[in-house]
């Protein structure tokens, strides 16, 4: 399954750049594992030492938080959006 | 109230829009807003305010007004470089329009004055430059039942989105359960910040506080907007209430305000 994975602005140095791009597999987990295997240093961004999602950082499935489903098993098929979305708290400085 | 005609005169656009009308202008007038930040998204939210008639805004931010701060806080300018942000935002809001009294409170929001300053105002707004002061607003308001209106921008991206964990609806804490470490996410001084971003974040900002107090129209509570100004993009993401949430749901741990609204700022860049 070829789904759409959005980088945020912070985690793109990590993808050459790109602000969107393609990975394969049937749950967001093996999403994650495709992205870490084309820009290695991505995963740690997103999980923790025990694999679990990191408590600021959210992932969407289409508009649904991830964390509100199966979390990382949540299942993607051909065509959703997979959206990393970390908080920022930039405004006053 | 009776609008005196300069008044009248003043706020004329809005009168005439049915959503708003005298009765909407009068609760503008009577709305008492305290914006959190003083800078790059509370220029523009305190400006569209005050130009709207908002009766009392209140100014929270303990810095002084730096030539760096120019590119983007456009409530600020180069001939008040130097003296409190909230002095030099209050003299600009009280130029646009004399019907708003400006409260400037020079100091840094903490735990322990975050729910004395909260309680005399009606909406919350947060335009902060941490997490720690982030998760002191959420939880302030929370325990005053106040809506928070809050937004947030880093380098081209920007977030806003409407916070009332005392309904139905989810607070801050069910959206980002915890802030992230330092060092993971850079601040905007060190990773930059789009200055026109602030001007966008802040409006969206401002009309949702508008819309708060006249009663209109749909609010982003429950929902996340997300703006992306490389791409020209919006998009709005669904917010659940977190029923495992540790500030507003039936599990809730937390009692009372407390954390460091200090520890963040200094991070360095990843
Ligand atoms: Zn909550």
């Amino acid at each position: 399954m070829s789904v759409v994975v959005r980088i945020p602005t912070p985690l793109r140095k990590l993808t050459g750049n790109q602000g969107e791009v393609r990975e394969e597999g049937g749950t967001v987990r093996e999403i994650l594992d495709g992205l870490e295997s084309h820009y290695p240093g991505i995963r740690e961004r997103l999980t923790d030492e025990a694999g679990e999602l990191r408590r600021f950082i959210n992932i969407y499935l289409n508009e649904e938080d991830i964390r509100f489903a199966e979390g990382l098993d949540t299942k993607v098929k051909a065509g959703d959006e997979v959206s990393i979305i970390p908080a920022i708290a930039g405004g006053a400085r | 109230m009776a609008f005196r005609e300069d008044q009248i005169a003043r706020y004329s656009r809005h009168i005439i829009l049915k959503e708003v009308g005298g009765r909407g202008q009068e609760k503008l007038l009577s709305a008492r807003v305290l914006v959190i930040g003083a800078g790059g998204l509370g220029s523009p939210v305190a400006m569209y305010l005050a130009a709207a008639g908002v009766g009392t805004i209140g100014l929270v931010d303990m810095d002084v007004v730096d030539v760096s701060n120019l590119q983007r806080q456009i409530m600020h300018s180069q001939s008040t470089v130097g003296i409190p942000k909230v002095v030099s935002g209050a003299r600009t809001l009280s130029r646009m329009n004399p019907d708003v009294t400006v409260v400037p409170i020079q100091d840094r929001l903490t735990a322990e004055n975050a729910m004395e300053l909260f309680s005399g105002y009606d909406v919350i707004v947060d335009g902060s430059d941490n997490f720690g002061t982030r998760y002191i607003v959420n939880d302030a308001a929370f325990f005053l039942k106040k809506t928070l209106v809050s937004g947030s921008i880093l380098r081209f991206e920007g977030q806003v989105t409407v916070l009332e964990g005392h309904t139905e609806a989810p607070c801050y804490r069910c959206l980002y359960p915890e802030a992230p470490p330092p060092g993971l996410v850079p601040s905007c001084s060190e990773a930059g910040v789009l200055g026109v971003l602030a001007g966008t974040i802040g409006t969206l900002q401002a009309a949702e506080v508008v819309k708060k107090i006249l009663g209109v129209g749909e609010l982003l509570t429950g929902r996340l907007l997300l703006y992306d100004a490389l791409s020209m993009t919006f998009r709005k993401l669904r917010v659940p209430k977190d029923p495992h949430c540790a500030l507003c749901s039936p599990k809730a741990t937390i009692t009372t305000v407390s954390g460091s609204s200090e520890w963040v700022c200094q991070v360095p860049a990843s």
